[in-house]
């Protein structure tokens, strides 16, 4: 067995990451700047960012790749570096994990939408997804972690395309919004049914992330816990940011967001970490307070 | 729900699809009142338009659309009693988790197949939309989906969008305004680092003496009605549904 597979087995808990933007934001990518090229120009900062989450507490990191994918990466006319800039972000956390710390490759969405909804065909989609999953596997991931995804098509491409090129676990999480009728994606997507549907696809972990403060999480992953027996994954946001006095503040400390946290793995997640506004912070504030 | 003593009866709407759509779907008392009304005064020909763009059926409302132009009903009722109302109960749909963007973009499809048969005429007999809406994401923010959607809607309920796309600068809308001679303008950011930009945006306006000529309203993933207001913006839509609420209210209060 693998050995994320087996540390995930053998634990009833483990700490992922903090957010990445955020951090990366605090350490000089400009607003609008490609998060991505900072692989290349700033590899330092992207591997602080790695080192201070593995010593908050985090049995895993993800990889600097969230917009990793030749569409979004094509927008700052970076197409042509996917693989590059992938191997870099993976081998940049690579490179601070010890023994028993893993890294997982981020993929986010693509920002295309499928026939009929948007332009991009199945097969082109699939391609795009596996030639980023090659620069991660080639920079060596432990898994790949396919997040703030909204379209069960979409997603299951992107899982695809993970399984045939690395050939390692795959994590799978959605972003849900909370609407009159429930919890959905913008695509319409339950809780419930991506747990189910993504189990079926082949996905090892599955999970949510972002668009929501802590206490809508531990909502969506009791759902989740009910429809599928995998290990639940989720990432969280430090809760809705607002803007005070022209800055960006997301306002869930790290006490307030350890002390649910608890709810969160009560409710079934069995890997918890952070998604935008987390920082190093809250990670260790995490780790301090639940039983791992 | 039974429908309150005046307001008009559900049977008298003679297409099927949409009887069964209103009650089926629109579950508010007020909102259903006003949707039988504004049906029961349509003809089963604009009511098959209509139930064509609540089913997304594009072929469908192009030929309908055609067949009726063709019968000499005029644009402006096809576009007010097909295109629109069917959009009417669409955005109720998507309001209230019915429908999703895969639903609400097939119809948005079904209403252009509509549209791009009404639209020439009624320029060409110089018929006003009921107001022209400058659209774009801000600068440094690449991200359109939300902006799209709320664009395809504002076109269903019959306003002219001219979009900007994305990473849109403050001269740019300066721009546009000055181009197309148009009032309102619409922003939107999905990133929580370039939502600033909405309120520079509105600073760059001040400083150009334009402020005043216009109306902002601002949307997107992470805005607040708070942070809406704290940056000077007019109003804030939560979702595609209701920027076209808003959108109607700045163009009548432009109008008055």
């Amino acid at each position: 067995m693998n050995d994320f597979l087996q540390r995930i087995e053998e634990s009833s808990l483990l700490l992922s990451d903090g957010a990445t933007g955020t951090y990366l934001q605090a350490n000089g990518l400009e607003p609008g700047g490609c998060p991505e090229l900072m692989n290349h120009t700033h590899p330092d900062v992207v591997q602080n960012m790695a080192a201070q989450y593995f010593s908050a507490g985090s049995d895993m990191v993800e990889t600097n790749s969230f917009g990793g994918s030749r569409y979004m990466l094509a927008k700052y006319n970076l197409g042509e570096r996917v693989v590059e800039l992938n191997r870099k972000a993976a081998q940049l956390a690579r490179s601070q994990a010890k023994p028993n710390q893993f890294v997982l490759g981020s993929i986010g969405p693509t920002g295309e939408m499928l026939e009929p909804s948007g332009t991009a065909t199945e097969t082109e989609m699939y391609e795009v997804f596996c030639e980023q999953v090659r620069g991660l596997a080639e920079g060596g991931v432990d898994a790949i972690c396919i997040e703030t995804m909204s379209d069960l098509g979409e997603t299951t491409l992107a899982l695809r395309a993970a399984k045939d090129v690395a050939q390692v676990p795959v994590i799978t999480t959605m972003t849900f919004d909370k609407g009159p009728r429930g919890y959905f994606t913008m695509m319409g997507v339950t809780p419930a049914s991506a747990a189910e549907q993504l189990s079926a696809a082949g996905a090892d972990l599955v999970g949510t992330n972002c668009g929501l403060p802590i206490e809508g999480i531990i909502e969506i992953v009791a759902a989740m816990r009910n429809a599928t027996d995998r290990p639940i994954v989720t990432h969280v946001n430090a809760g809705l940011p607002k803007i005070i006095k022209n800055e960006i503040v997301y306002p869930d400390l790290p006490k307030h967001m350890a002390n649910l946290m608890a709810q969160v793995v009560e409710a079934g997640a069995n890997v918890v970490g952070g998604c935008c506004g987390t920082t190093p912070a809250h990670i260790r504030a995490f780790s301090e307070h639940l039983q791992k | 729900m039974p429908p309150a003593e005046n307001s008009p009866p559900l049977n008298d709407i003679q297409n099927d699809v949409v009887r069964q759509e209103i009650s089926e779907f629109i579950l508010h008392e007020d909102e259903r009142r006003r949707i039988i009304a504004l049906f029961a005064k349509t003809n089963p020909q604009m009511q098959e338009i209509a139930a064509g763009v609540i089913q997304g059926a594009h072929t469908e409302v192009d030929a309908l659309t055609q067949a009726a132009l063709k019968a000499e009903t005029s644009a402006m009722e096809i576009m007010d009693d097909g295109l629109i109302a069917g959009m009417a109960i669409v955005g109720i749909k998507f309001r209230e988790n019915f429908i999703f963007v895969p639903e609400v973009l097939a119809c948005a499809r079904a209403m252009k197949a509509g549209m791009q048969h009404i639209e020439p005429i009624l320029s060409a007999s110089g018929i006003k939309p009921i107001g022209r809406v400058i659209m774009g994401t801000v600068k440094g923010d690449l991200h359109d989906i939300g902006k799209n959607l709320c664009i395809m809607m504002l076109r269903g309920a019959g306003f002219e969008v001219i979009d900007l796309g994305v990473d849109t600068s403050p001269d740019d809308f300066i721009d546009a305004v000055e181009e197309h001679d148009a009032k309102l303008i619409g922003m939107s950011a999905l990133l929580t680092t370039t939502m600033p930009n909405m309120g520079r945006t509105i600073e760059a306006f001040i400083d150009a003496d334009l402020r005043d000529d216009v109306m902002f309203m601002v949307g997107g993933a992470p805005v607040t009605p708070e942070f809406a207001e704290d940056m000077g913006a007019d109003a804030y839509g939560d979702s595609a549904v209701e920027c076209v609420e808003v959108a109607k209210q700045l163009a009548t209060k432009l109008n008055g």
